[in-house]
């Protein structure tokens, strides 16, 4: 990486600084729904631990929880920056300049993955005290999964930001709804034997359902299973590639269709 | 007609959407130091042009040499030495002018950018403005910004579309004299589209006309107002629609 494309990287880092700086609601909003999130789940956990302690055993119900918001984090991070683009109709000017395509979605990781710790870690820090739960004490695997899910975050930023240019704001409600279409199958809260058939088949092309089972694995029976997290690795690698490959086309489509000059609200 | 020393070589450039041929062979040239406008009415292909200078839009055939580099294929050899200013695009509304300018100063990688910055602060009477976010400005306001930016790199060719499109006439005088300043300053290339024939006739050294995408006319104000016997661009324009070559 030469002195220039750290350069464009930096600037578009100062630009989504200078964003956050300017609206304290917007930074506020960072750590807030995770938090609220661990608050809900965790007396959720409190009420079942009472009459069904295997249900929230080692504190499983908020770390997953934590774990899963890390996907749905670093995706709306990446996405809403890139719709902040959109919004401001200000993709033509960064099109327009030395930046290329590959520079925005690094920058676009970059600050998805600070804003995705600024929401994460204060949430996961406030379930010490407030439930005894620590997803520290996960350790190294902790990372991880972490680190997988926020791969899987990213690969379906890159092809809803590769549909938003193609589509426009009119295909923004998939920032929202894609995410939620893997959770029932990535068997967050239960084990995979759970799902019927046809579901197990699906989720087992998934890399959030190795994440989760070896992180049941790891609290419930404490067994550490890396072949698991490899596979979900070896998935995230595909998925990133996938959508990569999406945005890029959509890219290579708005770029023939002229879209580039015009999106925006 | 392609000028040997030309920095813009444009060569039977065209841009098809569906059936539609929005720009159909179209070429001219344009020397270093000079200022053209690109004119036509609604509709002539002067923003798909416009966009396609810009490697925001693909060409469906044709070349275009910049700087003697193929643009369509590798405009990144070129983009920092270039910019652009349009009313249609703007820049981020919540960050303030200063701000603005840091990050476009920095993703251009402007050397001494504190400096560049303060001296277009100066140039553009920005000094009042600089920690207003860009939302609160009025049009006028922010077409300085928009020219401010397009100005961070020192380019030595700038695009502009319509840039003083809705300004009053004071501010369009204004904004056009700056231009030329810089032109005068730099020796940069600018072209310029338009559909204020008034404007291009005060700001520009040659023009193109463009109707239905393609080329009817092309010279200098005066070269093309002498052609047709006519007392304006305007009077030019029209009377080539007469003819059946505009919209």
């Amino acid at each position: 990486m030469n002195s220039s494309t750290i350069g464009r990287i930096s600037a578009l880092l100062l630009r989504y600084f200078f964003l956050l700086r300017s609206s304290w609601p917007r930074l506020l909003e960072i750590a807030y729904w995770p938090t609220v999130q661990m608050i809900i789940w965790g007396f959720t956990s409190v009420h079942f631990s009472n009459s069904s302690p295997e249900l929230t055993a080692g504190g499983i119900l908020i770390s997953a929880v934590l774990v899963w918001d890390s996907l749905f984090r670093s995706h709306i991070s990446y996405t809403l920056s890139f719709l902040e683009e959109m919004w401001s109709r200000n993709l033509a000017n960064l099109f327009v300049s030395p930046l290329r395509p590959w520079e925005l979605i690094l920058s676009l990781a970059t600050v998805s993955m600070i804003r995705t710790l600024i929401g994460m870690v204060p949430a996961a820090l406030l379930a010490i005290p407030f439930f005894g739960v620590s997803v520290f004490e996960l350790g190294l695997p902790l990372l991880g999964f972490f680190l997988n899910l926020v791969f899987t975050g990213w690969a379906i930023s890159q092809a809803v930001t590769g549909i938003l240019l193609r589509y426009g704001l009119g295909a923004e409600s998939l920032t929202w709804m894609l995410p939620f279409l893997l959770a029932p199958f990535s068997c967050i809260y239960y084990p995979l034997e759970t799902l019927p058939g046809w579901m197990q088949t699906i989720a087992q092309y998934l890399s959030t359902t190795y994440v989760f089972e070896g992180m049941r694995a790891l609290i419930l029976h404490d067994e550490w299973k890396p072949d698991l997290l490899w596979k979900a690795f070896f998935l995230n690698g595909i998925y990133f590639i996938l959508g990569l490959g999406v945005f890029c086309l959509a890219f290579r489509s708005a770029r023939n269709r002229g879209l580039l000059l015009q999106s925006g609200e | 007609m392609i000028k040997p020393d030309s920095l813009l070589k444009v060569d039977r450039l065209s841009k098809r959407f569906r059936s539609k041929w929005a720009v159909n062979e179209l070429s001219f040239s344009l020397s270093p130091g000079s200022i053209m406008g690109l004119l036509g009415g609604n509709g002539a292909g002067k923003t798909t042009t416009l966009s396609m200078l810009l490697g925001l839009l693909e060409p469906t055939s044709g070349s275009i040499r910049l700087f003697g580099h193929d643009f369509v294929k590798n405009r990144h050899a070129v983009l920092h030495r270039m910019n652009f200013c349009s009313p249609y695009v703007d820049l981020p509304q919540r960050l303030t002018v200063r701000e603005n300018l840091r990050v476009f100063a920095r993703l251009y990688g402007v050397d001494n950018s504190s400096a560049r910055i303060e001296e277009l602060t100066a140039d553009f009477r920005l000094l009042e403005l600089m920690d207003q976010p860009i939302r609160r400005l009025s049009s006028g306001q922010k077409t300085r910004v928009s020219l401010a930016k397009a100005l961070i790199n020192q380019p030595e060719f700038l695009l502009l579309d319509e840039p003083t499109a809705s300004l009053s006439p004071d501010v369009s005088q204004w904004i056009r004299q700056r231009l030329r300043d810089y032109r005068d300053q730099t020796g940069a290339s600018i072209l310029f589209a338009s559909h204020d024939m008034r404007e291009v006739e005060l700001l520009c050294d040659e023009v193109v006309m463009m109707s239905h995408g393609r080329l009817i006319e092309q010279g200098s104000p005066q070269d093309l107002q002498d052609r047709h016997q006519r007392g304006s661009l305007e009077e030019v324009f029209l009377a080539l629609n007469e003819q059946g070559g505009g919209a």
